[in-house]
């Protein structure tokens, strides 16, 4: 899958129209993924035999776009954390290839990775386990400048303290240590530090998860702000499909290692097509005590199947509804049935028109349920 | 499995004087529960009322340190052991339960009504279980020490419970131990373990807060389930609006360790009457709407408890702070006020004004 487009793809854009399966008319991808596979082994005895491998990521096509917000959700263990620490290469992926602006950066060397690292910058979920507790706000906000070599105008404490005013801190915070501050307060210092060295492209692993709903949507909001001020490019990865409805422009759902539905965040949300995300969305609770009883809620039984070993075919068919033999036989392929609008699924939803190239044949219709695997 | 198991019961339960207070099943009046610590007093909960009816439902929501997890705790009794020994935690405050004050009442009495009276589901079933215990060895334990029965039906009645909260092959699966089940599934066990006495008050704190969306549906289906079978009160402690939504007769809002407002869950979502309602309902993303307009946030962040704000705890972070008169906000502590039906509000703002404010203001922008 990889065409191996180098350097110059970005400065050609025209060329970027006849690159096939994508969506017509894009800019140039900031972030390129194809075939993106992570497996963690698992060994056993002394020697270290290995018996089998945690399909963490396996096989992920995604683009992201200059100045889009691409959200990426998904339950525990569906792989979307290993993801984000695949595209800011703090993991090694196993298989498949990322291109940064044009550039593989799959398997780069750490040393040869540093001068893309200023382009591409993580914000962590955990505001505690984040932040050096025995370094000042000064120093954690400074580090990245440190590493980079790079002194920036008016020296780095000046920087620093424009940096905090940045993301709604006071500048005589200069010299406090973590534990003086809040949650809220302690993720905006880790916004602080990711913005330092202006990055182009910020991958946010559940910032928000460990606030409170108030604290929550401050931060939202001033990562909002500084999409807009700063132009930047987003990553946000996150279970909560409120959040995530919030913020993104688009949108993946990923289910043990795959990415089952990418499409915009109007239609995701209004008409999901595969039943794992219509299943997801309904089970959401809603904050409006009148709609409790209107709402056809799936319920989906059983638990994810687990990664070790996962089932063939479509990985959701154990706990899918509508699967069928094929389910169990093929992999459904991630296509576009609609523009812009991608689903790996036999038998989407709300697919109207019959979809070009996934032909459903309708096997037993109704009545081979799915044997849900308890 | 309800009444065939009552047998024991019966009798311990019998109310003994019910002649003293209230007709409620629940009733909590004025409950404190203050830490002393080297940088002061911590005021969890300051001055909390409520009460609760069998078979209803009550849900507190409030951000992590309102108090509320303080008062479920202070309720079944689990903060008394601490106050015998180093760190004095006083509880000041009546809590009747069925006709019996527990507050004041001894610790063994309050033992025995623990597990039996009520139950607890705690947030994180992995720390709530015990490692080394089969499942069932401990559900089995839950049974024996308030009945009389030898292993063998305790078991049956473990058995029983498992296959109730909806764990596959429950007769396999009791030897099982927590490891060996799923966040999802350890969470039915404690449900099960909470449930095997029949309790007639079942806590939830943030049962599913651990749990993913699709798991926490199935739980939340199950908990309604299991309350119309048993007929139990149930209080459901949570941050999360939503699921108070899906389950809760009335809601109770709490700040800074004290209630701002109380009522009937709908009309507290559809004409909340306190500012920090609003901040709540202002800050929260929603699934359900295509909005891509900014949140809007309350600003500044929670009190400290060892330091509350003077006044009303809200002041320093309420938009409307000013608009009573004489300061009466920061000097004054505002009482719960009822508003009509029901619904409590603790605001000095005249009602026609926060009326006013939400009907123009507020509801527009959510």
């Amino acid at each position: 899958m990889t065409d191996t487009t180098d350097d110059q793809s970005k400065k050609i854009p025209l060329q970027k129209g006849t690159e096939a399966a994508k969506a017509p008319a894009d800019p140039a991808p900031l972030l390129r993924v194809r075939g993106l596979v992570r497996h963690f082994p698992i060994t056993k005895g002394l020697l270290k035999r290995q018996t089998g491998a945690v399909q963490a990521v396996d096989g992920i096509d995604f683009d992201v776009r200059p100045g889009e917000t691409l959200g990426v959700v998904g339950e525990s263990g569906c792989g979307k954390s290993t993801m984000g620490r695949l595209i800011t290469r703090l993991d090694e992926p196993t298989g498949g290839s990322i291109e940064f602006q044009g550039r593989d950066i799959t398997h780069l060397s750490p040393g040869r990775l540093r001068p893309m690292r200023r382009d591409v910058q993580m914000i962590f979920q955990d505001p505690y386990g984040s932040l050096n507790p025995r370094h000042t706000i000064g120093g954690i906000v400074s580090t990245p400048f440190r590493l980079q070599g790079v002194e920036p105008e008016g020296g780095v404490k000046k920087e620093v303290q424009r940096l905090l005013e940045l993301v709604g801190l006071s500048p005589e915070h200069y010299n406090r240590y973590p534990h003086e501050f809040s949650g809220g307060q302690r993720q905006r210092i880790g916004i602080a530090r990711a913005l330092a060295l202006k990055p182009k492209l910020v991958v946010a692993d559940e910032p928000v998860s460990a606030l409170d709903v108030s604290i929550q949507a401050q931060v939202v909001n001033l990562m909002d702000d500084l999409q807009e001020e700063l132009g930047l490019t987003y990553v946000i990865i996150a279970h909560d499909l409120s959040v995530i409805r919030h913020v993104s422009d688009r949108i993946a759902v990923m289910y043990l290692g795959k990415i089952v539905e990418l499409s915009d965040r109007k239609a995701l949300y209004e008409t999901p097509m595969h039943p794992y995300t219509k299943a997801l969305l309904s089970a959401v609770p809603v904050p409006d005590p009148k709609r409790r009883t209107q709402r056809d809620r799936i319920l989906l039984k059983g638990d994810v199947p687990s990664p070790i070993d996962p089932p063939s075919g479509c990985r959701f068919r154990t706990r899918c509804w509508k699967a069928t033999e094929v389910c169990a036989t093929t992999e459904p392929p991630l296509v576009a049935l609609r523009t812009g609008h991608q689903v790996a699924c036999h038998h989407p939803e709300n697919a109207g028109d019959p979809a070009p190239a996934a032909a459903p044949p309708a096997e037993g219709p109704a009545g081979s349920k799915a044997s849900t695997g308890e | 499995m309800t009444d065939s198991s009552e047998d024991t019961k019966g009798t311990a339960a019998a109310a003994p004087e019910k002649a003293a207070q209230p007709a409620a099943f629940l009733d909590v009046r004025d409950l404190k529960v203050h830490f002393p610590t080297d940088d002061g007093v911590v005021k969890s909960v300051d001055g909390l009322t409520f009460s609760l009816e069998k078979g209803k439902t009550l849900g507190i929501v409030g951000e992590s340190g309102s108090g509320k997890s303080v008062t479920s705790l202070a309720v079944m009794g689990l903060h008394r052991a601490a106050r015998q020994q180093r760190s004095k935690v006083t509880m000041s405050g009546e809590i009747w339960l069925d006709g019996k004050e527990l507050v004041s009442a001894d610790p063994d009495e309050v033992r025995r009504l623990r597990g039996r009276e009520m139950a607890m589901i705690f947030q994180d079933p992995l720390s709530a279980l015990h490692p080394f215990y089969s499942v069932g060895t401990q559900i089995v334990e839950a049974y024996r020490v308030h009945h009389a029965v030898d292993k063998k039906t305790a078991r049956k009645r473990a058995v029983e419970m498992l296959d109730r909260v909806g764990i596959p092959q429950p007769d396999k699966r009791v030897d099982d131990h927590p490891h060996q089940f799923s966040g999802g599934m350890r969470q039915r066990a404690m449900i099960a373990m909470a449930l095997v006495n029949n309790p007639e008050l079942l806590i939830a704190d943030e049962p599913t807060t651990a749990l993913d969306v699709t798991v926490q549906a199935q739980i939340l289906d199950l908990i309604r389930d299991l309350q119309k079978e048993f007929g139990s009160a149930v209080i459901i402690i949570t941050h999360d609006l939503g699921v108070v939504a899906e389950l809760a007769d009335d809601l109770l809002v709490m700040y800074g360790g004290r209630c701002v407002e109380r009522g009937p869950a709908e009309k507290v979502f559809s004409a909340p009457q306190h500012p920090y309602t609003w901040g709540l309902l202002g800050s929260m993303p929603r699934i359900d709407r295509d909005q891509t307009d900014r949140l809007i946030p309350v600003k500044g962040s929670p009190p400290s408890l060892i330091n509350v704000p003077s006044g009303c705890a809200f002041n320093p972070r309420c938009p409307y702070a000013d608009v009573p008169e004489d300061n009466l906000t920061r000097t004054v502590r505002p009482e719960l006020r009822e508003v009509g039906g029901g619904h409590f509000s603790a605001c000095h703002l005249p009602q026609e004004e926060r009326e006013r404010i939400w009907t123009e203001e507020i509801a527009p922008k959510l």
